[in-house]
């Protein structure tokens, strides 16, 4: 039966090769290899679950009174893109699931990125002949965070008129281009005309979704095209040695099992665990505001960085070149884009090594690299976690402006306290291991002697 | 390291024996010292015996003259010293304020205060209830105030109430109540507070929160902030889990926590080696 799919599929299109060299593909045998496929699968559900709300969202600012069946909210004017959403929550079938799991799955999307970048970059997977495979990768991850920032701001409610708010002040602050941005962006002094939202909604749902695609599938034929790098597995394993497992029948029921995983767990948080309830926060006015409104947690950082940055404006007479916002908003997140897409060239640069390398480093084997990644994502983590602080003050009763403080002390100290400590453990480990090598050299050889000397037994 | 190995090693070096004692010494007592305020309550010998209004005055001498003055009207500082939010000196005249301000701050734990310059913070309260409606009629007895308010929340209309409480609150203690972070001032949650505590805190206006006069929150409008807080403090919460209703902050500890965590353990199970 399938034999005869095969065949027919085969005889109209001559794809029997390529299906035959795919699963023939050798995959490492590493779980750490996984992690960027949970990114994939979390996409596919994305896409999916948004599918379904766009049969239900309508991205319009024209108002209307809600007589809906939330009762708090009842005799409200609100937008119909907010009351959209509030219909999705309240009465489409399934739409509250539907719904929450797409928000979740943006929220783990994310994350698994970063956990593959973060594997990526302390194995030197990103080295020659790669290069452009993490430069897109890089490039996905913050085309990512734009598209999960305009899902969360075309609900309209409290929060995400906030957010936009603060992504109009971010685009203000940038200097001699921002007022120009800003209008181009919004078409209106904020909150914009209606039109922004028509330009928020057709990047939400269809252009980033086509990019972030796209780039998807550039970067994945460019990793089979280079075909992924491995761990060491022999003593002398050259650079040109595959091995690894075939894409059937070892790889392939392992990946259909992760992306059912990835889907189930998924689906429970949409099902289970309450993400975004626009419904608490009420519809926005730009008069209104909340106390502790946050972006999404990968926007986290933006946040963190705007509290860290000292208050200053950079003026000229009465003119004001620099708003603060730019420092914290656009700066930060620019400079860690920068520092990212850079680093395979700077650290050939440092290092040298100009050679191709189709196996892979354990952190341990390149002390400087992971020194140096772990005091940068540290560096990022510290400004992240000064986010909350805030929440950290009502929960546990500590000063909010002492920790801003702390914070700002720590985000310089602490990254060079954990290079320091991190090169040198590194260097203990691989110093570990020689010495251990060496002293297995010299056993086996005194073996070996001892061997060669005794009479041989009869 | 673990307390015996703490001691083995104090005992091990005699030396060291007097600094760890002297080092636990100063540490016990600092504690014990931060938890008591350092104003204990001052109580009279046969209080149960006690009519209410000369048991208000010598809880109110015993307690509040030394802030508030021994005639109520306030004690000045001597040093210049940093206002507690409009209040400079130890403490403010509490003639007029009335059995409502009396009622709010004592109900709420915040009097008696530990020092002045320091912000009150919500707690059980410090006196007994016949000690409390000893003192708030005390209070109300210094000068002409407003009485304890006697709201009706379920006159109001929780949607006035969320629109209200998004207009004139959320700024300060977030929309589902949560309290935040202002300069200079924490902003409590509001769910614990009763109504009529409610009521109170918007007339009064503690600390840094504005004072509301009834033209510009009527009493039916606080009618309906209260029946909207009461909604906050057990919101409709369809979507399942409500993880403290404080939106991304708790959902991205969700995302790291759990989801990562499950699903890197999943990759780790399924990626065991085959080979
Ligand atoms: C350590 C000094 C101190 C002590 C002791 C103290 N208070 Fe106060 N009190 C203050 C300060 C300071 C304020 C203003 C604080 C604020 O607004 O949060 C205040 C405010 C008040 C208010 C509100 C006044 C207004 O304008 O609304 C009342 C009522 C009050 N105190 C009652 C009492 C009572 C009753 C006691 C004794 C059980 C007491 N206080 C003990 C310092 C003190
Ligand atoms: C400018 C910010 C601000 C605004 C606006 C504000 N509050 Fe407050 N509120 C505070 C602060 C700060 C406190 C804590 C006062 C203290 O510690 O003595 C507080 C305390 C309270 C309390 C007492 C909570 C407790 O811990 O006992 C209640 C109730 C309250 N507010 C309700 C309201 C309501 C209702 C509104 C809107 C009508 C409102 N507040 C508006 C800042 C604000």
């Amino acid at each position: 039966m399938i034999r005869r799919a095969i065949r027919f599929l085969d005889q109209r299109s001559g794809s029997a090769p390529l299906l035959r060299k795919s699963l023939r593909y050798l995959f490492p045998d590493h779980w750490s290899f996984l992690l960027g496929e949970v990114a994939l699968y979390a996409f596919i559900v994305l896409v999916a679950t948004g599918v379904y709300l766009t049969f239900f969202f309508d991205p319009s600012t024209a108002k209307e009174v809600y007589h809906g069946p939330y009762a708090p909210l009842r005799g409200f004017h609100m937008s119909h893109a907010y009351k959209s959403v509030l219909d999705i929550s309240f009465t489409v079938k399934a739409g509250l699931l539907i719904r929450q799991t797409h928000h979740w799955a943006a929220d783990v999307f994310v994350a698994a990125i970063v956990v593959h970048l973060l594997r990526i970059f302390f194995t030197g997977a990103y080295r020659k002949p790669r290069e452009l495979t993490y430069v897109i990768g890089v490039l996905m991850l913050f085309i990512t965070l734009l598209e999960g920032y305009l899902g969360y701001s075309m609900a309209d409610d409290l929060l995400s008129g906030m957010g936009l708010a603060i992504g109009y002040s971010v685009a203000l602050s940038i200097p001699l281009l921002g007022a120009n941005l800003a209008l181009l962006i919004w078409g209106h002094p904020f909150p914009g005309d209606p039109s922004f939202w028509s330009r928020m909604y057709v990047a939400h749902v269809f252009i980033l979704p086509v990019v972030i695609g796209t780039l998807m599938f550039l970067h994945l034929a460019l990793v089979a095209s280079r075909h992924h790098t491995q761990f060491r597995r022999q003593a002398r394993q050259t650079e040109r040695r595959l091995v690894g497992v075939p894409a059937f029948p070892a790889q392939a029921p392992r990946s259909l099992g992760l992306l059912a995983a990835v889907a189930a767990v998924l689906f429970l948080l949409g099902g289970l665990v309450q993400i975004n309830p626009v419904w608490q926060w009420g519809p926005y006015t730009p008069s209104l505001g909340t106390n502790g409104a946050q972006p999404d947690w990968y926007l986290g950082w933006l946040i963190g960085g705007m509290r860290l940055v000292p208050h200053f404006d950079v003026t000229l007479g009465k003119y004001t070149l620099i708003p603060n916002p730019f420092w914290g908003g656009a700066l930060f997140p620019l400079s860690v884009l920068v520092a990212l897409v850079s680093w395979p060239w700077l650290e050939r640069r440092l290092t040298g090594d100009h050679a191709a390398h189709n196996v892979l480093d354990r952190p341990r084997d390149a002390p400087t690299r992971t020194a140096i990644g772990a005091g940068f994502f540290t560096w990022v983590l510290l400004v992240f976690v000064a986010g909350s602080a805030d929440r950290v003050t009502v929960a546990f009763g500590l000063s909010y402006p002492a920790q801003i403080w702390v914070f700002r002390v720590l985000v310089v100290v602490a990254p060079i306290v954990v290079f320091l400590l991190v090169r040198r453990v590194c260097r203990e480990l691989h110093q570990a291991e020689l010495i251990e090598r060496d002293r297995e050299r010299a056993e086996a050889e005194a073996r070996q002697a001892a061997g060669a000397r005794a009479p041989r037994p009869a | 390291m673990t307390l015996s190995r703490l001691r083995a090693r104090a005992l091990g070096r005699p030396g060291r024996r007097v600094i760890w004692a002297l080092a636990a010494t100063v540490a016990l007592g600092g504690g014990v010292a931060e938890a008591q305020p350092p104003i204990g309550i001052v109580r009279p010998a046969h209080e149960q015996g006690q009519p209410l209004s000369l048991l208000g005055r010598e809880l109110y001498a015993g307690n509040c003259a030394s802030c508030h003055g021994i005639d109520g009207r306030g004690v000045g500082s001597l040093a210049p010293q940093r206002g507690v939010g409009a209040v400079k000196g130890l403490g403010p005249s509490l003639r007029g304020v009335g059995a409502l301000a009396a009622d709010f701050y004592l109900r709420t734990g915040r009097m008696p205060l530990e020092r002045s310059g320091k912000q009150a913070s919500r707690q059980g309260p410090q006196f007994n209830e016949r000690e409390i409606e000893a003192l708030v009629a005390y209070v109300a007895s210094l000068g002409q105030g407003p009485p304890v308010p006697q709201p009706h929340p379920e006159r109001g209309s929780v949607a006035a109430g969320l629109h209200l409480f998004t207009e004139h609150c959320a700024g300060c203690h977030q929309v589902a109540g949560e309290g935040g972070v202002l300069t200079g001032a924490r902003v409590p949650l509001v769910k614990h507070s009763s109504p009529a505590q409610i009521a109170e805190a918007v007339r009064i206006g503690p600390f840094l929160m504005p004072r509301f006069s009834r033209r510009q929150i009527s009493d039916r409008q606080l009618d309906s902030i209260i029946a909207y807080v009461r909604l906050a403090d057990a919101p409709v919460d369809r979507g399942g889990w409500g993880i403290g209703h404080l939106g991304p902050i708790p959902e991205g500890m969700v995302t790291w926590l759990i989801a990562v965590v499950l699903l890197v353990g999943v990759c780790v199970l399924l990626g065991r080696r085959l080979s």
